[in-house]
């Protein structure tokens, strides 16, 4: 029974896939086509692009997103729980306490640590 | 071949270009910013990224003609670069100019000072993000544009005045329209300050963001609000007086850190002071002619050009620029809408000036700007830049 | 399932993908209008009385445009990044109910899409699609303007997804399933869970303005600082794409709120009014529409009256704190919850 439920998804896939497929196309066909060297220049406020847009970009961006894998991955295990978390009861909740603590512990030591830190 | 002696120069950082087309820099002006992620590690402005030659034009336009390019510097108030020329220019000539003509003047010139700093805290406004009040508040900046037109017929670059005063008493149109824009700037600039000053966002945006020291901003030959700012109570308006400014009771609003925070109250209280010292001229006007006699150098009415021979022969001769001009060397300096707009004239006799040096702030302001942006973010960098209310019309150099 | 179940479907999801595209169609024009009255403007009036047609005039417009793909871009990256965007906003609103079950000739239709045992968790993964999106958009135009939007997009998405996923898990903990439907359900007449979730709300709420990029959290394409931002290169139904997503997310974004917080299609008195249920599911989806459209209004007065964060605010506030908010959050819905045990051993 379950797996039908997912048949209006596809349903859906189609529909917005169609859509977009179509947009797509039919912009590109009715569009005017007058191009130049100039015109297809990137933008850089008007002036010849200095370097490659794609360097080496700061490292921060990347821990952050390194953070956010590791967290996210803590807070999809929270999920189930929560849904059983009435039934648990109570010792399924100090138990998750000590989960969140180590959590918390973690997220502590990487705000000490700078890893959020911008300036 | 290069050799690296710090692991520091090794790295990469990206270079962006902030300019000539970017929404933030109004107006044209480049700064090339090496940035390591959203800090900025070094700017490179490009000075006199848009050079017009107005100095060296300025050499080659009888005096008459001037007027016209000093609309073009800060365009922002440009009634204030035109009775600052007028102003420097009776300075060399002596001429007495009537109380009436000066409160006038002072009328004017401190509703140009009102609409500048419209723009650039309302500018401050849209570059943190909050673009309503902008919008709003320049509708007030149009009340005040309407005045002008009611008294030359040009908004933006508006070529006002004569050398000598005016070319027309105000009309009664021009009073309630003066009046009308006090009134509706008093309200909406108290609901703009009410959206903004304290909003906690703002503040956080602000507060901090582009700070210079007094003694830095002295340094770099800062005036006006920018100055103010950073706590030195320096105004032309005070410490030289001109055109009866002595008779009006103001106060000279100062900052303590020079942060852009600092920046955008001492421009708000501004605007407070300014309403204040054009009402006291409009209670106070004196009765009298609107412009002095200076036959010479003032442009007689157009009437009289066609009916009377002297007016005629006056009027070709200012407009061809054959007056006789006492030889000398003159600095006036006026309270502009971001500084000490000074004028530098020597004249040797001749039909056009011997030198004409614009004294622009913004181009002094733009000088401190990569120091006072280093290790700050972009979204500081464009913040300080609008806060400072450079004009591109005055990097003119 | 029956076929015609399967044909009630397929219309359903028709009729929900033409709704969700007018809607965010006329919320550019409603968008416009509010600014504009904000500022005291007129706003756009030109396409059709008080210009009603302006949505549509845009739309042609941008099909009309030229379609410009820098020559240093990576073509195939460049077209993928707005489909991308736009196909995972249009993803998100099968989950949600949009009204109670309809009775036609003795069988019931449900006005979702389809009620999945885990449709959080599929809005939040099809929602962590998006910023795929802006990330191939940004990068493939081979840009700085548009790499640094697209990875502030990106920085802001996954880190306010974290605290968003949190302040979900104190609302599960409440309701005990991951089915959109059934937490509906149990908000029925006035029992939203606004009244035992403020906290949480507050923050789902936070997190939904930065997931949609909206202000105060519209960092991403600031165009006074990032020109652009990510869509600084795009031109075409290509660049409409990117400013529809965004207005389809606000859309959902609302919805999600609506249903989860605000009791959906529920409202106080449903029950008491002696009307058949067809009546009262009409209502419901009517009512259900009103809460959707002022959360939308609200995203337009916030948009319009406050500035933007600066970068290391926005991070500053999203982890520490938001997630730390969150957290607590959990505890304190965890002892409210647990209140009777927690008595009992203590006290005994």
């Amino acid at each position: 029974m379950q797996s039908v439920n997912y048949i209006p998804i596809v349903l859906q896939l189609l529909v917005a896939g169609g859509f977009v497929t179509l947009a797509m196309t039919l912009t590109h066909v009715w569009g005017p086509k007058r191009k130049s060297a100039e015109k297809l220049e990137n933008f850089e406020c008007g002036i010849e692009s200095q370097g490659n847009a794609r360097m080496p970009f700061s490292i921060k961006y990347f821990l952050t997103a390194i953070l956010f894998v590791l967290f996210d991955v803590e807070v999809i295990f929270l999920y189930p729980w929560a849904v059983n978390f009435k039934e648990l009861g109570l010792f399924g909740f100090v138990e998750m306490l000590v989960f969140i603590a180590f959590l918390l512990l973690g997220f502590l030591y990487i705000i000490k640590k700078g890893a959020l830190k911008w300036e | 071949m290069q050799q690296y002696t710090d692991i520091e120069e090794e790295k990469e950082y990206n270079t962006l270009n902030l300019g000539p087309t970017h929404p933030a820099t109004h107006g044209i002006f480049q700064n090339v910013l090496k940035m390591d992620g959203e800090i900025i590690v070094s700017s490179e402005p490009t000075i006199g990224y848009i050079h017009r030659a107005f100095e060296k034009i300025a050499e080659h336009r009888p005096y008459y003609q001037i007027t016209p390019l000093t609309d073009r510097m800060n365009y922002c108030s440009s009634p204030i670069n035109n009775m600052g020329w007028h102003m420097t220019m009776e300075k060399l000539i002596g001429a007495e100019i009537p109380k009436r003509a000066q409160y006038m003047r002072i009328i004017i010139m401190e509703l140009a000072r009102i609409a500048d700093h419209i723009v650039c805290n309302s500018v401050i406004g849209v570059d943190t993000g909050a673009l309503t009040g902008f919008t709003y508040v320049w509708q007030d900046r149009e009340k005040i544009y309407e005045v002008y037109e009611e008294i030359c017929g040009a908004r933006l670059t508006t070529n006002i005045g004569r050398i000598g005063g005016f070319e027309r008493d105000f009309n009664k149109t021009t009073w309630e329209k003066i009046n009308d824009a006090l009134n509706s700037i008093e309200k909406r600039w108290a609901e703009f300050e009410r959206l903004l000053s304290r909003n906690r966002i703002f503040m956080d945006r602000c507060i901090g963001c582009g700070p210079i020291t007094a003694e830095k901003a002295l340094g770099y030959g800062f005036t006006g609000p920018n100055l103010r700012a950073a706590g030195v109570d320096y105004d032309v308006r005070v410490m030289s007086p001109y055109s009866s400014y002595e008779d009006f009771d103001f106060t000279i609003p100062v900052g303590t850190n020079g942060d852009t925070y600092d920046r955008f109250m001492v421009r708000n209280t501004e605007i407070w002071e300014s309403i204040k010292i054009i009402r006291q001229a409009m209670n106070n006007l004196p009765e009298g002619n609107y412009h002095a006699d200076i036959p010479e150098f003032y442009l007689p009415p157009k009437d009289d050009v066609y009916t009377k021979m002297e007016a005629l022969i006056y009027h070709f001769k200012i407009v061809m620029g054959e007056t006789d001009v006492p030889k000398g060397e003159v600095y006036h300096c006026v309270e502009g809408g971001n500084g000490e707009l000074g004028f530098y004239l020597v004249s040797d006799g001749g039909r056009t000036p011997y030198r004409l040096h614009f004294r622009r702030p913004c181009f002094i302001y733009y000088q401190a700007y990569p120091e006072m942006i280093k290790g700050a973010m972009l979204s500081d960098a464009i913040l300080t830049m609008s806060s400072m209310n450079v004009i591109a019309g005055e990097l003119d150099a | 399932m029956g076929i015609e179940l399967l044909i009630f479907k397929s219309i359903l999801v028709l009729v929900v993908f033409t709704i969700t595209l007018t809607i965010a169609a006329y919320s550019t024009y409603g968008e416009r209008k509010i600014a504009a009255f904000l500022q005291d403007r007129i706003g756009p009036n030109r396409a059709g009385p008080f210009g009603i047609f302006q949505p549509v005039a845009d739309g042609g417009k941008m099909f009309l445009k030229e379609e410009i793909i820098p020559a240093d871009a990576s073509a195939f990256l460049f077209v993928l990044g707005p489909s991308l965007a736009m196909l995972t906003a249009l993803m998100t609103g099968v989950v949600i109910p949009w009204g109670d079950t309809l009775t036609l000739n003795g069988v019931e239709y449900s006005l979702q899409i389809t009620d999945l045992n885990i449709g959080v968790l599929y809005i939040f993964g099809v929602v962590s699609f998006g910023v795929y999106g802006i990330m191939i958009g940004g990068w493939s135009s081979n840009n700085k303007f548009s790499l640094l939007g697209a990875i502030r997009a990106s920085a802001q998405m996954i880190s306010y997804e974290l605290a968003m996923g949190l302040s979900i898990v104190a609302l599960i903990m409440t309701t005990g399933t991951l089915s959109i439907k059934e937490i509906v359900d149990q908000q029925a007449t006035w029992h939203w869970n606004i009244l035992y979730q403020p906290l949480g709300f507050l923050i789902f709420m936070i997190c939904a303005f930065a997931e949609c990029n909206r202000a105060p959290f519209d960092l991403a394409e600031c165009e006074t600082e990032l020109v652009g931002g990510y869509h600084t290169e795009y031109s075409s139904m290509k660049l409409g794409f990117y400013l529809f997503a965004e207005y389809i997310n606000m859309f959902i974004s609302s919805a999600l709120m609506a249903s989860l917080y605000f009791g959906g299609y529920n409202f106080p008195f449903m029950n008491s009014l002696g009307l058949d249920q067809n009546m009262v599911t009409i209502l419901g989806t009517v009512v259900f529409f009103g809460k959707v459209f002022f959360f939308i209004f609200f995203f337009m007065w916030i948009r319009w009256t406050i500035p933007r964060f600066r970068y290391d605010q926005l991070m500053r506030l999203g982890w520490q704190s938001l997630i730390p908010l969150a957290i607590l959050n959990i505890l304190l819905t965890g002892i409210f919850t647990m209140r009777e045990e927690l008595k009992n051993w203590l006290f005994n």
